[in-house]
Formats: structure tokens, sequence, C-alpha cells
């Protein structure tokens, strides 16, 4: 169903390697009854900017913190640079970890809060000097080694927790929800600081998050989780473009879903009919399922095409699609500007409602699309991802 | 007059209203005044210290004379000075138990701990009096300070568990993540102990200690009943004086309690603010 020519490009990644320096194998955490991890068996690999990315409580923060060795599994084992970590307490683990309040700590000056892993491992002085003011300098803090954490913004407490983390020069290093606790200018401004940090330093970092955009705009792949499981591992255009399952499609991003029956299964097309919509969809690419079966259409939102519909008009012919597929009728009911985009919610005849985004490319709306204004839904061929779970 | 004060007092603000007023103005009187009285007649120059006679400060000589006085004021300040130091530990290390650990009687063991802060003071003396005098006498005839060990474990037994309350109050503040940080960035459990948790506890443990220690210095029921004809403590000395007389004497010993009191009191509460202010300072 994957098909790869129309995959968009992955971000290069040139301090990847191909060695997977951690490794998750049939790991499973129970808590009493509940299954908080569920046989995760999971590979990543050295230099990757990875994220955990799923609901709270679907058992990412515990996957996390049994690699810095704050929980241990209940089943499997976790190898950290091809070593079995499962004796290792957490202070001689060759990884470090940025918490998410930061837990910098507040009775020390800046520059023995990020000394502090240093001292711990008998580094002697003068090298710690040099190193903190290194560490401080990366994370664009210089200066402030004699300041004291309540003297300090969110956003420099974090960078404190990152300083004091990478100064150890971990084999990787753990970030637990990074920007969850800062405003959303700053949330933006450190995506990008975090990513170049990455890059500049070549450790594997791993990222926790609940945050889809985030884990989009940060990571070079991404591992989706539910209720303990993992539903799908992909890089993020991967995921966006073709999930796996509703819940991935639902999880990442904004999507119209319906659910249909495989009515034709060819290889080089596939024809999925559903009672939610006037027309049958069809696809330009097949489908490995039993003809008959349920399946489930993804649309996202910017990936259909709205026209005017004047009384009486016939419905209009997509250029990749047979005519009467792929093209609906429906009222526009609600109009929400945002400024880069327009969301359009339209009714259709079996009045279901579908989102539409529409970028605002003018200053003003040529076209005018207003309130209970009838209007033509399409989409090419290529566009649906059909979900068989 | 500024614009805020003759806005009519607010529903809640009941400092600007005169019936709270005069309570607050009465109880400050019957708390002060008979404290100011007692020093001002520590200076007064007649024996039966009935009416003002005349300034001097003949008592306070005398009380700096009075070798016995000394001896017990001596003690006293022992007594609070290693109740302080044990009180502190093990009421820390109590708080830390009950607030890190779930074993089992655990609830029974915090209502244990809080019962002498609860139980009359009477029934506590009188269970020490029995207690050292029946089951386990403390030696006697021990050289000093050893003397005063009985004394020393009966204001533990009643002022550790002040310490435990305010320094799990504390606790209740602490982040976790702290502990772990620590642990991360290679601590073991005895140098985040040392690191990060007990600078947390810091003002817990010197608010602690300074109620440990003014609870042991001026504690008379439970010492009156522990407390040997050799190891007489400051206020059951001035009681005992009491009963001849109130001379200015013992108006001039209970002022040098006082000021000792409060000037502690005082280094106390200083430097722990110093402590918060090194923090808001660079």
């Amino acid at each position: 169903m994957t098909d790869l020519a129309t995959a968009p490009a992955a971000k290069p990644t040139p301090h990847v390697k191909e060695n997977a320096i951690i490794r998750f194998e049939n790991i499973t955490k129970r808590y009493g009854k509940v299954v908080a991890v569920d046989n995760v068996n999971l590979e990543i690999r050295e230099g990757e900017f990875f994220a955990l990315l799923g609901p709270s409580g679907c058992g990412k923060t515990t996957l996390l913190r049994m690699l810095a060795g704050f929980e241990t599994p209940t089943e499997g084992r976790v190898f950290i640079d091809g070593k079995d970590v499962a004796e290792l307490p957490p202070n001689k683990r060759p990884v470090n970890m940025v918490f998410q309040s930061y837990a910098v700590f507040p009775h020390m000056k800046v520059a023995d809060n990020v000394a502090y892993g240093l001292k711990m491992d008998g580094v002697d002085g003068g090298e710690i000097k040099r190193r903190v003011e290194e560490a401080l300098e990366l994370v664009k803090l210089g200066g402030y080694g004699d300041r004291m954490p309540d003297q300090l913004s969110g956003g420099q407490r974090q960078r404190v927790a990152l300083a004091r983390a990478l100064v150890k020069r971990p084999r990787v290093l753990l970030l637990d929800e990074p920007l969850s606790a800062l405003d959303a200018k700053l949330r933006d401004q450190m995506r990008s600081e975090l990513t170049s940090l990455q890059e500049k330093v070549g450790i594997t970092f791993i990222m926790v998050t609940h945050d889809q955009d985030e884990a989009l705009a940060i990571a070079t792949r991404c591992a989706v989780m539910n209720r303990g499981l993992l539903a799908q591992v992909a890089t993020p255009a991967d995921l966006y473009e073709f999930p796996n399952s509703r819940f991935v499609a639902d999880f990442v991003g904004s999507v119209n879903m319906f659910e249909g029956v495989l009515d034709k299964d060819e290889q080089d097309h596939a024809i999925v009919r559903t009672q939610e919509l006037s027309a049958p969809v069809y696809l330009d690419h097949g489908v490995t399922g039993a003809k008959g079966s349920t399946v489930w259409v993804a649309l996202r939102p910017e990936k259909i095409e709205m026209h005017k519909r004047p009384e009486g008009s016939s419905p209009m012919k997509m250029e990749d699609a047979p005519a009467g597929t792929n093209v609906v009728a429906g009222v526009i009911r609600d109009i929400v500007y945002l400024g880069s985009e327009t969301i359009f919610e339209i009714e259709l005849e079996s009045g279901r409602r579908v989102r539409t985004f529409r970028s605002n490319l003018t200053r003003y709306d040529q076209e005018d699309f207003t309130w209970d204004e009838p209007v033509w839904l399409a989409w090419h061929a290529c566009s649906p991802a059909v979900l068989l779970s | 007059m500024s614009r805020v004060a003759r806005e009519k007092p607010g529903p809640l603000e009941y400092h600007r209203r005169w019936p709270l007023q005069l309570i607050v103005g009465a109880t400050f009187f019957f708390l002060y005044f008979p404290l100011i009285i007692l020093m001002v007649f520590s200076f007064n120059d007649s024996r039966r210290n009935i009416v003002w006679q005349g300034f001097t400060f003949d008592y306070y000589e005398k009380v700096f004379k009075n070798a016995e006085l000394i001896e017990a004021f001596g003690n006293s300040l022992t007594i609070a000075f290693f109740c302080t130091i044990i009180s502190v530990i093990l009421g820390a290390l109590t708080a830390v138990m009950l607030w890190r650990f779930r074993f089992p009687g655990k609830t029974a063991v915090e209502g244990a701990m809080a019962l002498p802060i609860v139980v009359p003071e009477i029934c506590m003396g009188v269970a020490m009096l029995v207690f050292f005098a029946k089951i386990m006498p403390w030696p006697s005839g021990m050289p000093w300070p050893l003397n005063l060990g009985a004394i020393i474990i009966a204001h533990v037994s009643f002022a550790f568990p002040f310490v435990a309350t305010v320094v799990r109050a504390r606790l209740a503040s602490f982040n976790r993540e702290l502990e772990e940080a620590a642990k991360d960035l290679g601590a073991s459990e005895w140098r985040t102990f040392w690191d990060v948790l007990v600078p947390h506890m810091q003002p817990g443990l010197i608010a602690g200690a300074l109620l440990a220690f003014t609870l042991s210095l001026d504690d008379f029921v439970i010492t009156f009943f522990t407390a040997g004809p050799d190891t007489i403590t400051f206020p059951v000395k001035v009681y005992s004086m009491l009963r001849f007389s109130v001379t200015p004497e013992v108006n001039a010993a209970s002022t040098i309690l006082i000021v000792v009191t409060v000037a502690l009191t005082a280094i106390g509460l200083h430097l722990q603010n110093q402590s918060e202010n090194k923090k808001l300072k660079p």
C-alpha cells in the first residue's frame, strides 16, 4: 500500500549510524494488573533524534524511565550499546536525562548544577571548570554560571538541565516532555534549537511527548504508542501520510475518517464504498485486503478540494479518477478563520460533517465562500489512506 | 490620609473594624503586660516586691552570685543543647522514613509518634518518674553532664515528634525528580540524601531545632518529675525559689531566661533568612 515514489523526502540525517544503540526486547511492564508496556520490541539507531509519542498513560514515559533505570521491566531485556542494563542502577548508566520539571537543584549555582555529574564521576577540578564553561556556551548560557536557578526564566532553567546532562557526554540523552512547560513562542524556538544542538553534539536523543506537532517537527523517527503497545514506528512524514491504523491516523494530525467496505481490489486500483459518502472512493493503488471486508478511509483535511456548486450543476470530475468517484456534494456549515488558513466544516448529504483546510493565499478570498453555501468536495485518487484496523 | 484608608473596610478586612481591634488590643495587653511588669520589677529595690521602691541592679548581681541558680541555668542550657541535636536527628530521620517508605503498621507508627504531642504533660511526667525510678533507674552520682541523661532522654521523647512534624510538612513540597536527577548524574543514594534532600529539609530542620530548644529550655512539668536532687534545671529552681517568696531575684532570673530565649530564636531566624537571601542574591 505504501507507494514510495509519492512519499515525501525524509530529513537528511548524515549523523545517523546503522547500529542500534538502544534495543528493547519483548519489554513488558505490569503494575499489579495494569499493563503499562505490552511486549515492545524497538531499536533506536545511534545518532537519531527519536520521539516516543502517544496520549497520556500509553506507556511512553515508562519506556523512557526504563532506559534511565528508574523502572525495571517485568519481562524482557533492555540493551544500551549492546549491553544488557538490567543490573545497572541509574547512576551507573551511560545515559542522562532532562526531566519534565527540569529538576535543577535550587540550592546550587548554575555552574555547580552543571558540575554536579562530573564531580560524582571524580573528574578533576580544572577539567570540570573547563567542561562546565563549554557546556554553558553550548546551550547559550555563557556567563550565567554564578546565578542561582530562581533568577532564571523557565527556558533558561531548561538550558541548565540540558547542559547538566550533556556535560557528562552520555551515549544517549533522554528528554521527558522537554517543551511542555514553555510558552508557545519559546517552544517554537526551542524546537529548532534542540535539533541543531543534537546535530552539533551527535548524541542520540530520545524524547517523550504527547504533542504530535512537536514530534513531527523535531524527530527523525517516531514511535507512536497506544495502551502500552507500539502502534507504528516511522519517520514523521510516513507517520502522517501513511498511518497504519485508525489510531495513528487520528492521533497524528487532523483527519476525516469513513468506515466502508472494500468493493474492488486490483493491482493498480481499488474502490471503497461507504454510506457516509454519496460517491465511492477510488484509489490509484491496490489494497491488501479481502474483498467485502470492512476498511476505513482516512482523508486529511488539506487534501480535500472545495469548489462552488451552482444550483443544478452536475458533479465535477477529478482527472485521476473515473467520473462519479471522489466527488461529493455538501453545504458549508461552519468557518473558522485562523489567519494563515481557514477551516471549513461541510455537511454532506448523509448528514456527516467533513473538515477541510484552505490556505489564505491572498488577502481577499476571491471565491468568497460563505455559510450555508453549496459546494463540491473532491480529492485525488492518491490522497486517501486505507486502513485495515 | 490616603485614598485607600478612607474607603470602607471590605468584608474580610476585620483588622480595620473596632470590635476586632479591641480584641486584638486586649490579647496583646494580657500577653505582654505581665511580661513587662515582670521585667520592670526585676529592677525594683524592694525585698517584698509589691510596690515600686526604686531602681537597682542588685538582684541581677544576686542572681549571678547565686551558685545554685547559675548551675541550674547551665544544666538547662546543656540539656537543651543535647536535646536539640538528638531531636533534630531523630525527628528528621522519622520524617524521612514516614514520607519515603510504605511499611506494615505505618499508620500505627505515625499515631504513636504524634502521641507525645497530645498526651498531657503531667501524665508524661509521672510515667517518666515511674520509669526512671522503678524500671530503668538512671545511675546516680555520674559526672556532669552524664547525670543529666535521664532528663535529656525525657526531653527528647517529647521534643522530637515536633521536629518530625515540621520536617515532614517541609518534605511534602519536595520534587522527587530532583532526587532522580541526582542519581541520573551519578550520585549514590547516600550522596543524593546529603546533596539534595538535606538542603531541601534545611528550613524545617532549623525551625524544628528552635522548637526543640525552647521546648526543652522551659519545660517544667516533665523535668520536675525526672530531676534528681543534683540535677536541678532553671525552671525547677525558679519554682523552688517562689515557694519562699516572690523576690526581685526571681524576676531577674526570669528576665534573663526570656532574653536568652528571644535572642537565640532571633539568631536562628536570622541564620535562616541569611541562607534564603543567599539564594536570591548572586
